[in-house]
């Protein structure tokens, strides 16, 4: 193979594997607070470029009402605590506001697209899964696929099946070591090792993110320290959200969207997660890009096979990972 | 009831509509495949995502051997069992061991595998396009093409793989199957080898879903890959949870109500609507959300809990026979250099003593001394850096658990390992296990019920024994910690120790309890019994034992009598402190 062609699949199986490498930061950090294994993550992915290119179109996106709507049903779960409806209700107007606001201002449309993303994640956290505390991992997963089912058709009957594309962050291409890379790309790299970085910092150095963690590793134990595990799981679920939404809307320039994308996109991000064990944010970053790689030089020398090889290559790493982890037998 | 049922299935298709013929050969298929869920899933504990690509091995290697060498569908048949059987055997062998999230994981790998292999190996499987004009299957001639005789077929396999099926879960295989998604090493103490059992689970719920993906093929007559997808696995996982997953009827709830569900969503939603295609899928998800908020653990569960109970019969009859082998003259066990350490804690240091027959041996020590590190190498949980154990004149240094259970080194645990789940003389009957015989195969084919009804009658023994007699058919979680401490006896009981290893029995009872327990020690050291009991409460040690071995940071500082030990100096400075 000349080098070329291997700095070519290098930098798309980087690329690639930075938003696997998201994805999969996302869904590890849900399933560690919540124990849940958020399938609908790959739709709220594609559902921030979605958003996006319809408000470039003229048209007020659906997502916007779907986004008030599920805020509206939560403040009227909660009527009697105190102050939060009100919150809710004003974040419901909010979003609606953002909407129109991003009809108008055609640069603000990604920013726009985020926030209207944004508050699925807890919302649906508050609506499906809170009801079921204690429900077992398999429950929460069928759980998660069914809620997966509602989302891939919403998107269909939001979007249509017809693929979109849309106007790059940052046009242009650079030559790196002779190779041309297209500055989102780029930039998506940047973004993802940024988030990564400020993760760390959220999770190590605040109060917060302790809270997290703690609720993560024993959930008895942290609510004897008065942790929250409910408000964790909010929290974690609006993260996973941000983080999804936000890789959505710089992966989408380089790569189209459709509706549909997202079940394969979340896949991967599962598998990469895996990787981790679902436990470890580093390791799943590392799975990320391992995935993305996998996936790049083996479309090279066998596409039909892609998927095939990047799954079937798995099971070496799961043998490994699993003779050489110490994790107790689940008890499921 | 159940003849009801079966007249009802019989009739079935000479009353049902067209539509609905076809849909119940479908909801036959997907039964299939999810009663391999419920055994390896709701009973076993092993997620697989990757059941559809069983059916697949299965249903093209019918195919292909029909299309290309004109074998029959029912060479096919066998052929494709066969196939899945060997892939099963292979995956497995690769799969079982992983722990926790891996396992899943490594079902979805194979299974997207498997399926971009079928639709991309253009030349053997016709790709995406797939193979037509599959042979339908003919009995005696007759070809089955009228769903309404397919009918039979479909339901007729469905059925017998239901029975086989049942019979293993309600046999040894199943308990200890059952026990060991709880808690592998209180199965594994009681004479299961997790991995093999594991694996057999695995195959035989393949070869549900490969049953499935035969009688799929030669019902459409045409094979691609798209019903053996990810996404199809996912469905019958989905049906599995729906029913019930760790219930058999649950399968066919979970199975019957999806097949129709989506079927019905298909014609009502754009009747309702107006429009097609969008929101089916919407009203499918909305519906399955639905049903678990109700209920969480299936319908299956969820209706049950509304059914009247129905209290079996008591076993009767005689036991199991009783441990044939004499004894050998001399000690019973003898420990000689016992050496463990954890990193850079030598918790157990050149400890020997012996275990004489008939004799009740307490192991006593302050906190921190080694007990229990000497109790799980005893036990074969942990094995030991130096030293020898033998047992019978038997070396058993080392050896697991399902090994040594088998001479008669049977073991309590100190925190219940019970299976909630089970009734109370299930729990008892995992301890007949290492006495009982009938291989897996007789136990589906129903040949083991002698030995059956035998392993029922010891393990009420056992709770007779104990007095635990009365509550046999309440589930182990409804019982308080005394009376799981008392069964935890009576399923050491039902394997015929010759030599019990108790782990603290007393912790956590209140006085009567203790003293209940004390009593039951006795009887069982008079009906020949040697007991090795390991535990903090004086008070009980001290009136139940015959000889003492005293234990301080992880050697032994004191052997002998209860009264003697207690006069001694060294034992009276480990245990109120050595300030003199």
């Amino acid at each position: 193979m000349d080098p070329l062609i291997f700095g070519f699949l290098l930098s798309d199986g980087l690329i690639s594997g930075a938003l696997y490498a998201l994805v999969a930061l996302a869904l590890v950090l849900v399933f560690a607070v919540t124990r849940v294994i958020l399938i609908p993550m790959g739709e709220w992915v594609v559902f921030a470029p979605l958003t996006q290119a319809v408000l470039l179109e003229g048209r007020l996106p659906a997502t916007v009402w779907l986004s008030a709507l599920l805020l509206l049903v939560w403040a009227a779960l909660d009527l009697r605590r105190g102050r939060t409806p009100l919150l809710l209700a004003l974040a419901a107007a909010l979003v609606v506001a953002a909407g129109y606001l991003g009809l108008a201002v055609p640069a603000l449309a990604p920013l726009v697209a985020i926030l209207v993303v944004l508050p699925l994640g807890p919302a649906t956290f508050r609506l499906f899964f809170e009801p079921l505390p204690g429900a077992t991992v398999l429950v929460y997963l069928i759980l998660a696929v069914g809620l997966h089912f509602v989302y891939k058709g919403l998107g269909l009957a939001f979007f249509g099946p017809e693929q979109f594309g849309l106007p790059a962050l940052l046009a242009g291409e650079v030559a790196v070591l002779g190779l041309p890379v297209p500055w989102q790309g780029i930039m998506l790299v940047l973004a993802a090792g940024l988030l990564m970085a400020s993760l760390y910092l959220f999770f190590t150095r605040s109060l917060f993110g302790k809270a997290l963690r703690a609720a993560a590793v024993n959930r008895i134990g942290a609510r004897l320290s008065g942790i929250s595990v409910r408000e964790a799981g909010r929290v974690a679920f609006l993260l996973a959200t941000g983080i999804g939404a936000l890789a959505g809307v710089l992966v989408a320039p380089l790569s189209n969207a459709s509706y549909e994308m997202g079940f394969l996109l979340g896949l991967k991000g599962f598998v990469a997660a895996i990787v981790a064990g679902l436990s470890s944010y580093p390791l799943a970053v590392a799975g990320g890009v391992l995935v993305g790689l996998l996936e790049s030089f083996s479309s090279f020398f066998a596409s039909a096979y892609k998927e095939a090889i990047v799954f079937a290559l798995l099971l070496p790493v799961l043998a490994w990972r699993s003779v050489s982890s110490l994790e107790l037998e689940e008890e499921e | 009831m159940i003849a009801l049922l079966l007249a009802l299935l019989l009739a079935l298709p000479w009353v049902l509509p067209p539509f609905y013929q076809t849909l119940f050969v479908f909801y036959a298929i997907a039964a299939l495949v999810v009663l391999g869920l419920h055994l390896l899933t709701g009973l076993a504990g092993l997620t697989s995502f990757g059941q559809a690509a069983f059916m697949g091995v299965a249903g093209y290697t019918s195919a292909l051997l029909a299309l290309r060498a004109g074998a029959s569908p029912w060479v096919g048949l066998l052929a494709g069992l066969a196939a899945t059987f060997l892939f099963a055997l292979v995956l497995g062998l690769l799969t079982v061991r992983l722990k926790g999230h891996y396992l899943p994981l490594a079902t979805i790998a194979w299974q997207v595998a498997l399926y971009i292999v079928m639709g991309s190996w253009v030349a053997l499987t016709g790709g995406r396009t797939g193979l037509s004009d599959l042979p339908a299957v003919a009995v005696f001639g007759l070809e089955l093409r009228d769903p309404r005789l397919y009918h039979y077929l479909a339901w007729g396999l469905l059925v017998l793989y239901a029975l086989v099926l049942y019979r293993l879960v309600h046999s040894r295989h199943g308990r200890m199957i059952r026990a060991l998604r709880g808690d592998a090493v209180a199965a594994a103490s009681f004479g299961a080898r997790p991995p093999e059992l594991k694996l057999w689970t695995f195959v035989i719920a393949a070869l549900g879903a490969g049953i499935a993906g035969w009688l799929y093929v030669h019902f459409v007559r045409f094979v691609n890959p798209s019903p053996f997808s990810l996404e199809a696995s996912i469905f019958y996982l989905i049906m599995a949870v729906v029913g019930g997953v760790g219930a058999l009827p649950g399968a066919f709830l979970g199975a019957g109500l999806l097949t129709g569900l989506e079927q019905w969503l298909k014609d009502l939603v754009p009747l309702v609507l107006g429009k097609s295609g969008n929101y089916e899928i919407i009203a499918y998800g909305l519906i399955l959300v639905g049903i678990l908020h109700l209920a969480p653990r299936g319908l299956w569960p969820w209706i049950e809990a509304r059914l009247p109970r129905r209290t079996p019969p008591l076993p009767e009859g005689e036991g199991l026979p009783p441990r044939a082998e004499p004894l050998p003259e001399g000690p019973l066990l003898v420990v000689e250099g016992l050496t463990k350490s954890f990193g850079g804690l030598l918790a157990v240091n050149g400890l020997s003593f012996e275990v004489h027959r008939g004799e009740i041996l307490g192991l006593i020590g302050p906190n921190g001394a080694g007990k229990s590190t000497t109790f799980n190498l005893l036990a074969g949980v942990l094995r030991p850096d130096a030293g020898r154990v033998v047992f019978r004149g038997r070396e058993i240094t080392g050896r697991y658990p399902f090994e040594t259970v088998r001479l008669g080194l049977v073991r309590t645990f100190q925190h219940p390992h019970l299976f909630p789940e089970m009734t109370v003389l299930e729990n008892a009957m995992l301890g007949t296990y290492p006495r009982t015989r009938a291989p897996m195969l007789s136990s589906m084919l129903g040949l083991d019920r002698v030995e059956e009804r035998r392993a029922a009658a010891e393990a009420y023994r056992a709770l007779v024994r104990v007095g635990l007699a009365e509550k046999a058919f309440l589930k182990a979680g409804a019982l308080s910690l005394g009376e799981q401490r008392k069964l935890e006896v009576a399923r050491a009981l039902a394997a015929d120790p010759v030599l019990l290893l108790l782990d603290e029995p007393a912790a956590g009872l209140r006085a009567g309890e203790k003293r209940a327990l004390a009593g039951l020690i006795r009887r069982l050291r008079e009906e020949g019994i040697t007991v090795l009991l390991v535990d903090h409460d004086m008070e009980l040690v001290m009136h139940l034992v015959d000889r003492l071995v005293v234990m301080h940071y992880g050697e032994k500082i004191a052997e002998g009598p209860p009264e003697a030990v207690q006069r001694d100096p060294v034992v009276l400075e480990a245990y109120l402190g050595g300030a003199a």
